[in-house]
């Protein structure tokens, strides 16, 4: 029986389930296809697969799998960002009757993909390649604890990230919001694919990063340079330690909660229904204390970001560092006290409101206490308005806003009006970009150099900057007006035509933040073709005062020839001004791990394992699954991951450094 | 030692002139603790929703219908007494005695056998009398968290027999050593965990 039998290879997927009904999707699908062939086709033109095989998929190289998340962040920032033009579009034309451009079910796929996308797979890659690139060059490692797992985490968050945009042009995405609560994301009510899509994504991803969290916490409590105490380890390796302790305690909350969520919609539990004993606000509950800490477990990297900047731009030591450390240790400790905020609406009284309310306004002491820690920093120092400084004082400007609108909500009888309201969106995007996005701009000006070798094209970067900038500001302040009057999120359409105008003015800044983006890939595009003229050979352009700034631009894989020994806070700072000297000879072999692409072979499995479970194809997902534990097993056989990089070697790197400073020195 | 040295003459010195490599496998141990740690984490999750649902029976079997007392008591000694063969074969790995420590990991999965046995006869029981998973949230609560922990039983089971013969093609090395540490710990762990199980779950569901 012919039928049986597809039913039997193809689950559930039909040539139905392709949304040629939808001409947004088919162009998109087609401009994508195009573009990707394109790639492809440069990639075997130029016969680079090899050389991305062995220099990059395959490599454990953390300073290398730090800009490949970079990469991954970047091209699902043009995703996301597309979702949320195609939202402003939409609101602002959606008026006097008009039904906008989207149907329902498509916008619903939207803003749920938009929040998933920018939060799962452009934040956290972000986050985690600059953690990824940073920590080992700060305290003076040669690489991570485990770095074939490093190779691994990776690949599993492309693989979340694959499935994701599958979903855009197989099947469909969750239309349930960002969080995929239940009732909604049950089987009775989202019987497509869309959530068993979102479901496995992130499941993916999650073993990524809660395997990175563990990777980078066991790296930084034993690989830091020989005196290096905690209290003298530089400030983003010290915020970097706190987001990887939240991954590590939060993330498994996610996995534990969307496995209840996929009992329910696969096996037919009743954890989530409205029936049969089931309780779906406990899955509001748990899904929060995940999602709490994971708001600060993407801005408490780029606070040390901030503080790294104000500190190497202003010509000073970080003001306060101690207060600083233990500032963040208190944000992380109180991040997991706050969840409830996210839902006072649900009526556990005033007694638990009130102590979440508290806890949450009890997180403004610490931030603030930060936020003069910069300032003070600032105060009376020879500052350079450089484009990451520029960052940061936009950053501290946007970001206190963001900050007291939160407070603002955190009261429980305010927040019965405001909840769900375009006030709150306003806040988290006040917060989210005017601190986690300004902080990677910020961090991505600034380790840039020490990445590649030269520095970012300053015009460009200043023409980003403003757009950026001024872009939000237009596109959400109209969005806490809005939110004020009491209009909800996830709206198509609107009756009310007063509206109107607002809509349209936060279209306007939605179009300045895209020119935003544009003029940054142009940045990066302009300073690559310039980069001779951007180039820095000394390793330190910014008279820079952490570890990193001691060893060459882009640091050599060993990252550093001898082991440095730390006496100071700002390490480096303290060694220029002792009159450091490179040593030139007495070169000795260095131990590295060797490259592997079992990494990419387990992620490959996985992302068919969830194939399979999303379109039913259960002879895949058993296959994929047997594949993938026989990998896992295999790898364990091979005993010899190690190789010397030879003295000679080292010295030939040396030299060659040695050779380019000298010249630099007789040029100057 | 470097603080020495940083201190000795009036030259400050920025860098180790004599390298010791970082053993291999150093942050192996905190490493697997913080990912056990992790692994608890779900569990705790999946504690607290049984707490929340363990009570909501939808008119369906309760506990004291359910659970066998005598059989959890059977089940969770042959967990108990998996974990002292475990201690065991740990105590002749130090020793370095390969086909001791072999035997002991044999037992030890013995037992482990053992116990997943009498879960699956009484998950097979309890569905056969109509107490299924989807029966109501109390049930869909049960079975995922004592299904949870036996799935990870499984997957030591796995583990074990790798190391088995990774130990007989390659001996006690110092990677075999530290491998068995770790899947100590995952044992041992897992029978922390069933004790909480038998606790909240069995003891206390057959009071309520």
């Amino acid at each position: 029986m012919p039928e049986t039998l597809t039913k039997f290879i193809f689950g559930r997927l039909t040539l139905e389930s392709l949304p040629l009904h939808e001409p947004i999707v088919v162009v998109t699908f087609i401009v994508v296809a195009l573009g990707g062939l394109a790639v492809l086709g440069a990639v075997s033109y130029f016969k680079l697969w090899g050389y991305l095989w062995r220099e990059w998929f395959t490599s454990v190289d953390h300073k290398k799998i730090g800009i490949m998340y970079m990469v991954l962040g970047l091209v699902m920032l043009l995703r996301g960002f597309s979702d949320a033009i195609m939202m402003r579009l939409q609101q602002a034309i959606a008026f006097n009757g008009s039904d906008g451009y989207l149907n329902a079910h498509h916008y619903d796929q939207i803003f749920t993909a938009h929040g998933v996308i920018m939060i799962f797979f452009v934040a956290m890659p972000f986050v985690t390649g600059l953690m990824n690139f940073v920590v080992p060059l700060q305290i003076g490692a040669r690489d991570v604890s485990f770095p074939f797992l490093n190779n691994f985490s990776f690949w599993m968050t492309v693989g979340g990230a694959i499935l994701v945009m599958a979903s855009l042009f197989v099947g469909e995405f969750a239309r349930t919001g960002w969080l995929a609560y239940p009732p909604l994301s049950g089987i009775n009510y989202s019987p497509d694919v869309g959530v068993d899509y979102y479901i496995w994504a992130l499941q993916v991803a999650g073993v990524g990063t809660t395997l990175s969290g563990i990777n980078l916490i066991c790296t930084i409590v034993k690989m830091r340079a020989p005196g290096m105490t905690m209290m003298r380890m530089p400030i983003f390796t010290w915020t970097s330690l706190c987001t990887n302790v939240l991954i590590v305690a939060s993330f498994p909350v996610l996995t534990a909660v969307l496995t209840l969520l996929a009992l329910d919609r696969y096996v037919g539990t009743n954890f989530f229904t409205n029936d049969f004993g089931g309780n779906p606000m406990m899955y509001v509950n748990l899904i929060w204390i995940w999602g709490h800490p994971e708001v600060y477990i993407l801005i408490l990297p780029l606070f040390g970001v901030f503080s790294e900047v104000t500190s190497t731009f202003s010509g000073k030591r970080l003001f306060g560092y101690t207060s600083m450390v233990y500032a963040t240790v208190v944000i992380t400790i109180l991040s997991y006290l706050v969840w409830l905020h996210h839902f006072f609406t649900m009526g556990s009284g005033a007694s638990v409101n009130s102590f979440f309310g508290i806890t949450t306004m009890i997180i403004s002491i610490p931030t603030g206490a930060k936020m003069f820690n910069w300032l003070f920093t600032m105060y009376r120092g020879r500052i350079r308005f450089e484009l990451p400084m520029m960052w940061t004082v936009a950053f501290m400007l946007t970001f206190v806003v963001g900050g007291m609108t939160g407070v603002l909500l955190a009261v429980p009888p305010a927040d019965f009006v405001l909840h769900n309201s375009l006030f709150l969106i306003a806040h988290f995007h006040n917060v989210i970009i005017g601190g986690v996005l300004f902080g990677l701009f910020a961090g991505i000006a600034y380790w840039w150099p020490k990445a590649f070798g030269f520095k970012l094209d300053p015009f460009w970067g200043k023409v980003s900057f403003w757009c950026w900038v001024l872009g939000f500001w237009l596109a959400f302040m109209p969005l806490y007006i809005l939110g004020l009057m009491g209009v909800t999120r996830r709206m198509r359409v609107f009756d009310d035509p007063s509206l109107q105008i607002w809509f349209v003015i936060a279209a306007f800044g939605a179009v300045l933040i895209a020119a935003g983006i544009a003029a940054f890939l142009v940045q990066i595009f302009v300073s690559i073709r310039k980069r001779a003229e951007l180039a820095d050979v000394t390793g330190d352009p910014w008279d820079g005062r952490t570890l990193e700034w001691s060893t060459s631009s882009p640091p050599p894989a060993y990252n550093f020839a001898f082991t440095p020994v730390i006496r100071d806070n700002d390490a480096w700072f303290d060694m220029k001004r002792a009159g450091y000297r490179r040593p030139l000879s007495g070169f000795k072999p260095i131990h590295m791990p060797k490259n592997t692409g079992t990494g990419v072979v387990l992620a490959v499995f996985s992302v068919a394992l969830g194939f399979g479970l999303i379109w039913y194809m259960w002879w895949l997902a058993a296959l994929s699954f047997v594949c993938l534990i026989a990998t896992a097993i295999g790898h364990t056989f091979n005993y010899h991951r190690d190789f010397d990089i030879p003295a000679a070697e080292v010295a030939r790197t040396e030299e060659a450094r040695t050779a380019l400073l000298a010249a630099e020195e007789a040029r100057a | 030692m470097a603080s020495t040295a940083i201190t000795a003459g009036a030259e400050p010195v920025f860098h180790l002139e004599e390298e010791h490599a970082h053993a291999e496998g150093g942050s192996t141990m905190l490493g697997f603790w913080l990912y056990l740690m992790s692994d608890c984490l779900i569990f705790a999750m999946l504690f607290a929703a049984f707490g929340v649902l363990g009570g909501n029976y939808a008119a369906g079997p309760a506990p004291k219908d359910l659970f066998d007392l005598g059989l959890v008591a059977v089940n969770t000694t042959m967990l108990l007494l998996s974990s002292i063969t475990y201690g065991f074969a740990m105590l002749t790995m130090d020793k370095g005695r390969v086909g001791a420590t072999q035997a002991w990991l044999a037992v030890t999965m013995l037992f482990g056998l053992a116990f997943l046995s009498i879960e699956l006869y009484e998950f097979a029981h309890m569905i056969h009398e109509g107490a299924t998973p989807q029966r109501s949230a109390f049930l869909s609560s049960f079975f995922t968290l004592v299904g949870t922990h036996g799935l990870h039983v499984t997957f030591g089971i796995v583990w074990m027999v790798a190391l088995m013969v990774q130990v007989a093609r390659y001996g006690l090395i110092e990677a075999n050593r530290r491998r068995l540490m770790c899947l100590s710990m995952f044992w041992h762990f897992l029978d922390v965990v069933w004790i909480g199980v038998f606790t909240f779950v069995y003891l206390m569901g057959t009071l309520r």
